[in-house]
């Protein structure tokens, strides 16, 4: 696990010629790991844990580096799943590929509403305008006909990518949403590690220090609010192909509060994290679904919630991390 | 990589006879029925290191809050080089050359030390919306950031995560930031404050050196500094101005003895106080 905390000295470095680190080898394992995976485990089940740690990776980016506590992304999630599950079962034979485009631009369009409206709060107040406009779009799904309302879309078809894979297999599929993950994943690594990045890491440390430099702060947050939102999007139109179905349930404020869950839970702050966080949260629920605790789930899941945030307050990879750093302290000494 | 000179051009003689570099006129702010600044005329000069003073609760962060536009005015204007800047937003203002510190130090505390500078150099370059780029991209600037460390002796810690930093190195490195955009007019707030005497000594110095061929405004409260390194002080006492001048006359203003003494005695230390008294 020292990998982690190697991440960090790595972008400290800066000028450093690249070379590998350690961290790129756990990169690379995940990667091996991941293309392995749905020969050993179930493969809708992993397209599940994929999705949701992209929209969760996408909620992190807002949090973990803006310092911005969404509580509406299940509006951009329900968005971009919406959009693409309409099309593709609207327009059969529309390539996939364009759906999930239109519902990440769709998402992408909402990002930019909603951002512009919320950025100007703080704190709170954030949370609870990013929390008033997703429960207006809730209704708006439930009244709108092209949602089917209570009933959501069913049997969106899967389609064939670029003419040549069968989605319907779900293994096809896998790669598909696998290759769109690992995407998706470098963007948001990209997107901290980059000059923008900087800025936005100055903000959440410090906002009227950074105005003070002469950065228009509120443009920053913007963009990051629209990236994140398109990223959910993203995640919301992948997890339609996989499910063949969108629903309402992807826009209630259950599913904005269980991004906050798994963000948590991983680390947020961390980009790993949120991978970790859905994974747990996932593999509880489809383990605890199987015995015979039924509704008892929830209660589960949430004291397992009380006692992480008790315990170790940074979540499971920042815990790791805060391990290693003291670690190389003591042998620095 | 031309590092930015710590020490630019001397001011010109620093002869009271030029228009100021910034001035108030008439700049007041309400705040629900309460006047925290009222009528405010100030002139700094350009080149002066001009201190704002007065007990607690005068309105001198207010004053500055208000040049600096993180709070807009209620009455009056603000003029930077003779032009109106009284209704451009903060940011603005940042880049038209008046940067301003906080009370509380203000670092990015979960970065680096260099990337803290790096972060004050980049805007410049352009690219600080490219999420798309690599952070290498910025490494261009990283000798002219340890350039700025080394003058307010950082060097060495560049590379330590600022949070692990003692209290007066952090001013220090504000400072380092502050100079990373080579502001003409630099709005210090309180950079002594809650400093031992060591590092009050340190800050003084720095300040002196960072001040060449700069101006700049200082909210202090430690009168020793205040005297060590100020060429004109005004006194702030209920949101009004009550006296200014340089040490010795505004010292031996009996109303500004009243107001420090009605009040608190001045937040300082006891031999501080003999100062004025």
């Amino acid at each position: 696990m020292a990998v982690l905390q190697q991440d960090h000295q790595a972008a400290r470095a800066g000028s450093a010629p690249r070379r590998i680190t350690p961290l790129g080898v756990l990169y690379l394992v995940l990667f091996l790991l991941g293309l392995l995976a749905p020969w050993v485990a179930y493969p809708v089940f992993l397209m599940k844990i994929l999705c949701f740690a992209l929209f969760a990776s996408a909620f992190n980016l807002l949090l973990g580096f803006v310092g911005l506590l969404s509580f509406g992304h299940a509006a951009f999630l329900a968005t971009g799943a919406y959009i693409t599950g309409f099309l593709l079962a609207e327009y059969p034979g529309l390539s996939p590929a364009l759906g999930i485009v239109a519902g990440t631009l769709g998402a992408v369009v909402l990002g930019t509403l909603f951002g512009a409206l919320a950025i100007r709060r703080q704190g709170i107040y954030f949370a609870m305008i990013t929390l008033a406009l997703a429960q207006m779009m809730f209704f708006f799904f439930i009244q709108a006909p092209f949602t089917h309302g209570e009933d959501g879309l069913h049997g969106v078809p899967r389609g064939e990518l670029f003419g040549v894979f069968d989605l319907a297999n779900n293994h096809t599929l896998y790669y598909f949403v696998f290759a769109i993950f690992v995407a998706a994943f470098a963007l948001i690594r990209r997107v901290v590690h980059s000059p923008f990045g900087q800025v936005l890491k100055a903000i959440r440390e410090n906002e009227p220090r950074a105005i003070s430099l002469g950065y228009h702060t509120d443009a920053y947050k913007l963009v990051a609010f629209v990236l994140s939102a398109g990223l959910a999007g993203l995640a919301g139109a992948t997890k339609t192909l996989v499910f063949q179905l969108a629903s309402l349930g992807d826009a209630s404020w259950h599913m904005s509060g269980e991004v906050i869950l798994m963000t948590l839970l991983g680390g947020v702050g961390t980009l790993l994290g949120p991978l970790v966080g859905s994974g747990l949260v996932i593999g509880l629920q489809h383990q605890l679904a199987q015995s015979a605790l039924g509704d008892w789930v929830s209660v589960i899941l949430g004291a397992i919630f009380v006692v992480c945030v008790l315990s170790f307050r940074s979540g499971i990879i920042g815990e790791c991390q805060r391990w290693i750093a003291r670690r190389q302290q003591r042998e620095d000494k | 990589m031309p590092s930015p000179p710590i020490q630019g051009p001397r001011a010109s003689g620093g002869a009271s006879a030029t228009a100021p570099i910034l001035e108030t006129r008439g700049l007041s702010k309400d705040f629900r029925g309460f006047t925290a600044v009222d009528d405010v005329n100030l002139q700094v000069q350009e080149g002066h290191i001009h201190a704002l003073i007065g007990p607690n609760g005068a309105g001198k962060t207010t004053v500055f809050n208000l040049l600096t536009r993180f709070l807009p005015a209620t009455r009056g204007e603000i003029l930077y080089r003779g032009k109106s800047i009284t209704r451009m937003k903060s940011h603005e203002i940042a880049r038209l050359g008046l940067v301003r510190s906080f009370q509380i130090s203000a670092v990015f505390s979960q970065m680096t030390v260099l990337e803290n500078v790096r972060v004050a150099l980049q805007r410049p370059q352009g690219t600080s919306f490219h999420f798309w780029k690599p952070e290498r991209s910025l490494d261009s600037l990283n000798e002219q950031a340890l350039h700025l460390l080394e003058q307010v002796g950082l060097r060495d810690d560049a590379h330590r995560v600022t949070a692990s930093l003692p209290y007066g190195r952090k001013r220090a490195l504000e400072l380092a930031t502050t100079l990373a955009l080579e502001p003409t007019v630099m709005l210090l707030d309180e950079p002594t404050q809650g400093m031992g005497a060591e590092d009050v000594d340190r800050v003084v110095e720095l300040i002196r050196v960072a001040a060449r061929g700069r101006t700049v405004l200082m909210v202090e409260h430690n009168l020793s500094v205040v005297s060590r390194l100020c060429d004109r002080i005004s006194v702030l006492a209920r949101g009004r101005v009550l006296a200014e001048g340089d040490y010795a006359s505004v010292s031996a203003n009996p109303e500004v003895r009243e107001a420090y003494l009605g009040s608190e005695a001045p937040e300082s230390t006891a031999d501080e106080h003999k100062e004025v008294s």
